[in-house]
């Protein structure tokens, strides 16, 4: 018997004594028989030992940012996590927990969360911010959806520089439902295109819906397009990079209705693709239209202060089918890691990872251009950029992999005029020697 | 009893005329059934009601319920006092937690619901 | 109680460490720059202290039974949490070339054929990341099938009365229109109303087996065979899947698509609520709608040099892709090596033992609580304190109590057809010595709510917080706090 189950034969007998049953099997006899008991063709069982050596085989199959340099980012990105973090969401009462519905036994979570949505609309310049969504994709989608329902329009403006997976996401979430979206090209600096904004947002148009900074790394300019956006009635969707808001104006204070982004950068490991935490903040006035938990401050009768999760009637235990979202579990443990990394960090640290990135990807940058044959496109950025190379960049990428180097994101398959790029990422977590390092393959690449 | 001075609906809201508009709320029962009322979402000045159809929202903190128009009509004002006080339903669901007033296409619309007789009535068969 | 970060701030203190620059500076786009952030300050040994007393204010599995009906909160192995954090596994970038993560990539091909084997669906997403998620998949799969197949007449979905919330509020978000089917007197789905439901307008039935009541299906075969008369399909909510590991598989009891929890049946654990995994499993007609990508194994076994396992993204009738990247990978670890740790005989055991435990607490507490739908259940029971509350105790109240006596509370007033409900799932890892406990605690409430009913409606007594006021917390949300 497997040592997560404690219960003994005798315990069994026991408790099928009680039952007036003979035998467990008999528990399982409304099953049509000929449906019962099929034999699982799964691997035997293993010890722990075994376990740990199996998995330990497998993870050293995979190359990791421990071992190399790497210089992806495009939606997930490698950046310093704290110790102090892994401790705290290690911990056993954090992690056996349920979903904080009895809140008497669950003040720990639902302080924590009332302090992640605490800063996360600080971080964002946002009035309210819910207890998480699964990750960056389905936030934006959920914003996209949110926006339809307080306008009660149905169209939208979608930049061509939000990243593409998002796109397809909200694409795929809006199948089945009434809703247009329509694409909004870029300008030649990489922004989105002033003039087309102008001729597709109209009256009918329930949000515009962009990315600061950009997939492709440049930084969009806001305030003309929330000017339009407003004037005509629509909301402005902002999707953010948290890390960039270390440094730079946040959404909020730039005209966002919705501001959305991918949290795994706030003190979670790539983890190859997941477990993610999607940000989700909006106005005020919007805060009954959100999908999502929501954690508020009350009292009890005693007049102590407690935590509760509130304005469930939103929700689909209560609503049903006229909820604001399916969405019940979330990814309260990623959130937990953002709000443990915030406040390990608070604002000096925040700003100081902002600007480390800020610096060291403009060096590369200057560093790469520099180079013969390879030539920096678009415009301002802040971590991510894009570089037109010598050579084909999956070729390129495959020489930087023969000195051990992850290499950069190629765009051919999203951006069609770039075919001949990649996009770049620096963070805090790569050295001067690290880019020099890159700066030198690539040099010898483009001979 | 349920004032006589105007008619209700089996889905608990009532209507009465006053200067030529109808002014609309939610019952006593209704607002017992709901518990304490937390919020309160109303359509806009110069939105259109149409008789059955959800005009507006209403939530306690475990249960939420569409409010459905008893006429038809321009919705000509809304009760302001709900947004800071939702209780004001709980506390005086026929006088100050009223919700709207809608100038009426057709007051026969509301000539032909329930009496409060016919409510109390009506209340009874429900248990 | 515990004060918030905001309050323990003081300006000037730090809790990190972060190298200095160690390039020349770069002129930063001023009138992008933000003018203040008000982010806590804070030492690392304050923010260790903060949050690990804000865990001990905590009721978890690690500390205490926790039977709360539908969640599947059984024992989180340790060993799982281990292996999730090798750096080969956590410090993996999804955009990395495939070649560099063929250990992933792998455990992700062999995680969905070892789940194609549990259900009997051989075809299966690890995308979505949560039940509800895998629900949304799992809808939009079927919504695609029946397009694809021209019938685009179907705008409906049947939904039991006894379902998960999730259920209609995933059918509303894929745009079907939902029709509420009723539960017959022990419990079923009611298949005389479902055959006079089910036509040709309706997309399918989104079906919890077993139920939320915690009870088989007696009728699923006729169940199928309406749906499927009627060109329909099945949707069955695996939310109650730790009841049939190796017992049946929903394959081959008409399900068409069915979604995993791995963070409940497969013991990866719920955080507090989250990450989940969703992993959703469809028939061979089913599988070319799946989302993009799903992982591909080829047939040469990679003998030739290449790959052996690839991301496939080469499936035109694809919904689309549902999340950001490939699912919450690092809960696929723990999953797989549950899996690996119990094997396929294990797997059974512990749907046998989850089962036993669950209809010993029935049986224990039978003639204390009134009991709705009295047969044999599956992993979880069904209670009703109609009789306490006619005392003048509610359910909640009782649950409140339950807190005081050292248990969580089971989840109360679900299912919505049951008046007053008690919903108490024990899982296969609690002990008999535990459940004796717990029985001994519900019996004593029993008796409170006749001798000391005040003793049931005053508690808990002994938690950092009484019962909160939910209803101002409503009125006036405060959902941030104030710099």
């Amino acid at each position: 018997m497997s040592s997560y189950i404690p219960n003994t034969d005798a315990d069994r007998a026991r408790m099928l004594e009680a039952l007036g049953s003979d035998s467990v099997d008999q528990l399982f006899e409304v099953i049509p028989a000929e449906k019962r008991f099929p034999a699982l063709k799964l691997p035997g069982p293993l010890s722990e030992m075994e376990v740990k050596t199996l998995l330990r085989g497998l993870s050293e199959k995979n190359a990791d940012l421990d071992h190399h340099p790497c210089f992806l980012g495009a939606g997930a990105y490698h950046h310093f996590v704290p110790s102090v973090v892994d401790h705290i969401i290690g911990r056993g009462e954090f992690y056996t927990a349920y979903t904080p519905y009895q809140a008497e036994a669950s003040q720990g979570t639902l302080i924590s969360i009332y302090e992640f949505q605490s800063m996360v609309c600080a971080l964002m310049g946002m009035d309210v911010a819910n207890a998480s969504m699964y990750d960056g994709a389905t936030a934006l989608a959920e914003a996209g959806l949110m926006a339809a329902r307080a306008t009660r329009r149905y169209k939208l403006i979608v930049a061509s520089t939000l990243n593409p997976g998002y796109r397809r996401v909200l694409r795929t979430y809006t199948q089945g439902i009434r809703m247009e979206i329509h694409d909004l090209r870029r300008d030649d600096d990489g922004r989105v295109d002033a003039v087309q904004a102008e001729e597709l947002i109209d009256g009918e148009t329930a949000a515009v819906v962009v990315q600061q900074p950009n997939f492709l790394g440049c930084l969009e300019d806001l305030a003309p397009l929330s000017e339009l956006a407003h004037q005509r009635g629509a909301l402005l969707v902002v999707c953010v990079d948290p890390i960039s808001l270390g440094l730079l104006k946040p959404p909020g204070e730039l005209g966002a209705d919705i501001a959305v982004g991918e949290g795994q950068s706030l003190g979670n490991p790539p983890s190859y693709g997941g477990p993610y935490v999607g940000l989700f903040a909006c106005r005020q006035q919007y805060v009954r239209q959100m999908p999502g938990r929501l954690v508020g401050m009350t009292t009890d009768a005693e007049g102590r202060r407690g935590f509760v999760l509130t304005l469930q009637p939103r929700e689909q235990h209560i609503r049903r089918e006229k909820a604001t979202s399916n969405i019940c579990t979330n990814e309260a443990l990623v959130a937990l890691a953002a709000a443990t990394y915030l406040a390990a960090m608070g604002k000096a640290g925040l700003h100081q990872v902002a600007e480390l990135c800020y610096h060291k990807a403009h060096y590369a940058a200057r560093e790469i251009e520099g180079l013969p044959g390879y030539e920096r496109v678009l415009g301002d950025f802040f971590k991510e950029f894009v570089i037109r190379t010598p050579v084909p960049p999956a070729e390129v990428n495959k020489r930087l992999w023969e000195r051990g180097i992850i290499g950069a994101y190629p765009l051919a398959a999203d951006y069609p005029e770039l075919t001949d790029c990649l996009l770049f990422c620096v963070t805090e977590m790569n050295s001067r020697e690290q880019i020099d390092q890159l700066v030198g393959a690539l040099r010898g690449i483009g001979r | 009893m349920e004032p006589t001075d105007r008619k209700y609906t089996k889905g608990h809201e009532w209507a009465k005329l006053d200067e030529g508009l109808a002014v609309v709320g939610i019952t006593n029962y209704a607002q017992e059934q709901l518990g304490d009322i937390v919020y309160v979402e109303l359509p806009q000045l110069g939105d259109a009601l149409e008789t059955s159809h959800a005009f507006g929202l209403i939530e306690s903190v475990k249960a939420a319920s569409d409010l459905f128009a008893p006429v038809s009509g321009e919705v000509v004002a809304i009760n302001e006092d709900l947004v800071d006080r939702p209780e004001l339903v709980n506390e005086d669901p026929y006088e100050g937690g009223w919700m709207v007033k809608v100038q009426p296409e057709d007051e026969g619309e509301i000539e032909v619901l329930m009496t409060a007789e016919e409510y109390a009535a009506y209340l009874q068969t429900l248990e | 109680m515990e004060p918030l970060l905001i309050e323990l701030s003081s300006p000037g203190r730090v809790g990190f460490s972060l190298p200095s620059l160690d390039v020349p500076e770069s002129e930063l786009p001023n009138d992008l720059v933000r003018d203040d952030l008000t982010l806590p300050e804070l030492s690392e040994r304050e923010v260790v202290q903060h949050f690990t007393r804000l865990s001990q204010l905590n009721f978890s599995v690690d500390t205490g039974f926790y039977p709360l009906g539908s969640c599947t909160m059984k024992y989180n192995p340790k060993l799982n949490e281990d292996v999730a954090r090798h750096p080969g596994f956590a410090q993996i970038h999804p955009r990395q070339d495939q070649s560099t993560v063929q250990g992933a990539l792998q455990l992700m091909s062999e995680l969905q054929e070892y789940l194609a084997e549990i259900t009997g669906l051989p075809a299966v997403s690890l995308q979505p990341l949560a039940g509800a998620h895998g629900e949304l998949t799992g809808m939009l799969v079927i919504r695609a099938y029946h397009l694809n197949r021209g019938d685009d007449d179907r705008h409906t979905v049947l939904v039991p009365d006894s379902a998960h919330g999730t259920n209609p509020a995933t059918a509303t978000m894929c745009g079907y229109e939902v029709i509420t089917v009723r539960s017959d007197h022990r419990g079923n789905i009611d298949v005389q109303e479902l055959d006079r439901l089910m036509d040709h307008r309706v997309a399918g039935l989104m079906l919890t087996n077993p139920n939320t009541l915690g009870l088989y299906e007696e009728h699923i075969l006729e169940v199928a065979e309406i749906v499927h008369r009627a060109g329909g399909l099945i949707y069955c909510d695996g939310a109650n899947m730790n009841a049939l590991l190796g017992i049946a598989r929903p394959g081959e009891l008409g399900a068409d698509v069915l979604h995993l929890n791995l963070h409940k049946t497969f013991s990866a654990p719920h955080g507090g609520g989250g990450p989940g995994g969703g992993g959703t499993a469809v028939t061979e007609e089913l599988r070319a709608f799946l989302p993009i990508p799903v992982v591909g194994r080829t047939a040469g076994g990679g003998s030739d040099g290449g790959a052996e396992y690839y991301l496939d993204y080469d499936r035109p009738l694809s919904i689309g892709p549902v999340s950001s990247f490939y699912g919450n990978f690092g809960v696929m670890v723990k999953a797989y090596a549950y899996l690996r740790s119990l094997g396929g005989h294990g797997l059974r055991t512990v749907s046998e033992n989850a089962v036993l435990n669950a209809n010993y607490l029935r049986q224990q507490l039978t003639g204390y609580f009134e009991l709705p739908y009295d047969r044999p259940c599956m992993h979880e029971c069904v209670f009703s304190g109609k009789a306490q509350a006619r005392l003048g105790v509610h359910t909640l109240d009782m649950a409140k109590r339950l807190i005081d006596l050292g248990f969580h509370p089971p989840t109360v007033y679900f299912p919505l057809i049951v008046d007053e409900a008690l919903m108490i799932e024990p899982t296969e890892t609690e002990s008999l010595e535990t459940l004796d406990a717990f029985v001994a605690a519900m019996r004593q409430i029993a008796r409170e709510a006749e001798d000391a009913p005040e003793l049931v409606r005053d508690s808990p007594r002994t938690t950092p917080v009484g019962r909160l006021d939910e209803v101002g917390a409503a009125r006036k949300p405060n959902l941030k706090w104030q710099a």
